[in-house]
């Protein structure tokens, strides 16, 4: 029994990451109507941005400050990579899109190892490893979840009650009536990238102190946040945090008790796969019906 | 001079010349009925002067010509509020939402008061008011349609196809409704119709276009009394 909630709050601790993930995911998703494939690897190098900021050989700021200037940092190059990248190119094919994606994938790896080297750093955290509560949780994983809730919160309040957060949703959805009121949906599309790779830049930045710093960090850990944006669904952002919540415990479950800790991102991907065959909307998704 | 002045308009999708270069006015506080069949380049001619389709010549709205401008600038400058075929309602958020995102542009105190002028033209929309747009029926989107637009403060309120999808009774309230908004608001609308019989009867002039040109225009009841027009688009 012991185990099983270990195993449980544990889950969620990695849930909250992979919420994260899902969620800049399904914002950008929501905008262009694509899964972004690099947003792990936006979210590990805003990651190494954080360690130079707060390590004695880069500029050695305190944690929390590190982690402020990370946030803005990451919103300014989300927003940048919108509209550098991906405005010029948004009536394209998909697989312009994605072939773009991958282009992003493999320089945001090979710039992180370039500038930093591949060997793993460790990455400080704020809340220290001991244990919170005795064989349950640490003082970190506790602290990776309350941060995440906090944020969640915010962007949730964001969107919902800000009249920029509804010009967003407005714009996202539906593009051309947006401009007809007068938004510009272009600089939305910016603000969106930029929200999506800060919050991004918060889940690296909380799963760093246990996987260690590498620029394959992510890797797995997308995965994740795929398989819990897919099983929310991907038109409902509450879905996708929800989701991946929900991955993070299976993973866990599963991994303990059923199949063991080798097939632990298989898990991940079965479940991407029989969501997509059982109810592709996912969860809170709702099956987008296009007139043609 | 003319409220909106339109000067040797042409307007281009891609290669193709949709609108063949003719002149359109509208008078302040006025009316005006844009009639034709399918393809005339009545959409066109609004989306020209909403700036979303590439044009040449002069559309000119209070002495300044807004051809080049982006559709973001025309809205917010000139206040000029399109109601889009089809409605182009904001389906997932609510009612009231959708009316909010009508005043983006506006930055002044009165937006939560002019709820409750929406709803004096439309009470429908406030017994809604909390609803998804989306799950509203099409004459109560068209409503919301009007009313967001309504919701800018607009000098110019474009048209485009109101009645579409409607049923007759809820067209002729929905017409009788935009007459009143043009007097009591002093709105001026360019409206773009299939139900000639409708527009005309609002409206004090009329343009009737036939493939990209302006094939007559003249007072509304003139228009209204030219037999071939009667034929054509009136059908009796």
């Amino acid at each position: 029994m012991d185990l099983f909630i270990e195993q449980t709050v544990s889950g969620l601790a990695s849930g909250a990451i992979y919420a994260c993930l899902a969620l800049a995911v399904v914002m950008i998703y929501q905008a262009i109507d694509h899964f972004n494939f690099a947003q792990g690897e936006m979210a590990m190098f805003s990651t190494y941005i954080a360690w130079y900021l707060m390590d004695d050989a880069g500029l050695g700021l305190p944690f929390w400050i590190a982690f402020v200037v990370c946030i803005i940092v990451s919103f300014i190059g989300g927003a940048a990579i919108e509209r550098i990248v991906f405005a010029p190119i948004s009536d394209a094919p998909v697989l312009s899109h994605i072939i773009v994606f991958i282009a992003l994938f493999s320089m945001f790896n090979s710039l992180a190892g370039f500038l930093f080297d591949f060997t793993p750093k460790q990455f400080e955290t704020p809340f220290g490893h001991t244990p919170l509560i005795d064989g349950v949780i640490s003082a970190h994983r506790a602290g990776m979840v309350v941060v995440t809730l906090i944020m969640l919160a915010m962007i949730y309040a964001f969107f919902r009650y800000t009249p920029i957060g509804l010009a967003m949703r407005a714009a996202a959805a539906a593009p051309e009536s947006a401009r007809l009121v007068g938004i510009r949906v272009g600089f939305m599309l910016a603000l969106g990238w930029g929200l999506a790779a800060a919050v991004g830049s918060v889940a690296g930045m909380l799963i760093a102190p246990i996987t260690f710093l590498t620029p394959d960090m992510m890797l797995g850990t997308l995965l994740y946040g795929f398989a819990g944006a897919v099983v929310g669904g991907l038109t409902s952002p509450l879905g996708a945090v929800i989701g991946g919540f929900l991955v993070g415990i299976l993973e866990n479950w599963m991994g303990t008790f059923i199949v063991g800790s080798q097939l632990k991102l298989t898990v991940a991907l079965v479940l991407i796969i029989v969501v997509l065959l059982v109810k592709p909307a996912g969860l809170l998704g709702r099956v987008v019906v296009k007139r043609v | 001079m003319a409220l909106l002045e339109i000067k040797g308009l042409k307007a281009y999708y891609g290669q193709i010349e949709a609108l063949h270069g003719f002149d359109m006015d509208l008078e302040e506080g006025e009316i005006t009925a844009v009639l034709g069949a399918n393809g005339a380049g009545k959409t066109t001619t609004l989306r020209a002067i909403c700036g979303m389709v590439k044009a040449s010549g002069t559309i000119t709205v209070e002495g300044e010509n807004v051809v080049g401008m982006s559709t973001e600038a025309i809205v917010a400058r000139h206040k000029i509020a399109h109601v889009p075929e089809g409605r182009g309602t904001f389906v997932r958020v609510s009612t009231e939402e959708n009316l909010r995102l009508g005043a983006f542009t506006r930055r002044d105190k009165e937006i939560e008061k002019d709820y409750e002028r929406v709803y004096h033209y439309f009470p429908r929309l406030k017994e809604r008011r909390n609803q998804q747009a989306g799950t509203l029926s099409g004459g109560e989107q068209q409503m919301l349609a009007v009313g967001r637009a309504l919701m800018l403060r607009p000098k110019i309120m474009l048209l485009d196809e109101p009645s579409f999808g409607l049923a007759p009774i809820i067209t002729e309230e929905l017409f009788k409704i935009l007459g009143k908004i043009n007097k009591e608001e002093g709105v001026s609308m360019l409206v773009v119709e299939q139900n000639a019989n409708l527009a005309l009867e609002i409206s004090k002039d009329a343009y009737l276009l036939e493939t990209g040109n302006v094939a007559m225009t003249g007072p509304a009841d003139k228009i209204m009394d030219d037999e071939q027009v009667r034929k054509s688009y009136l059908g009796y």
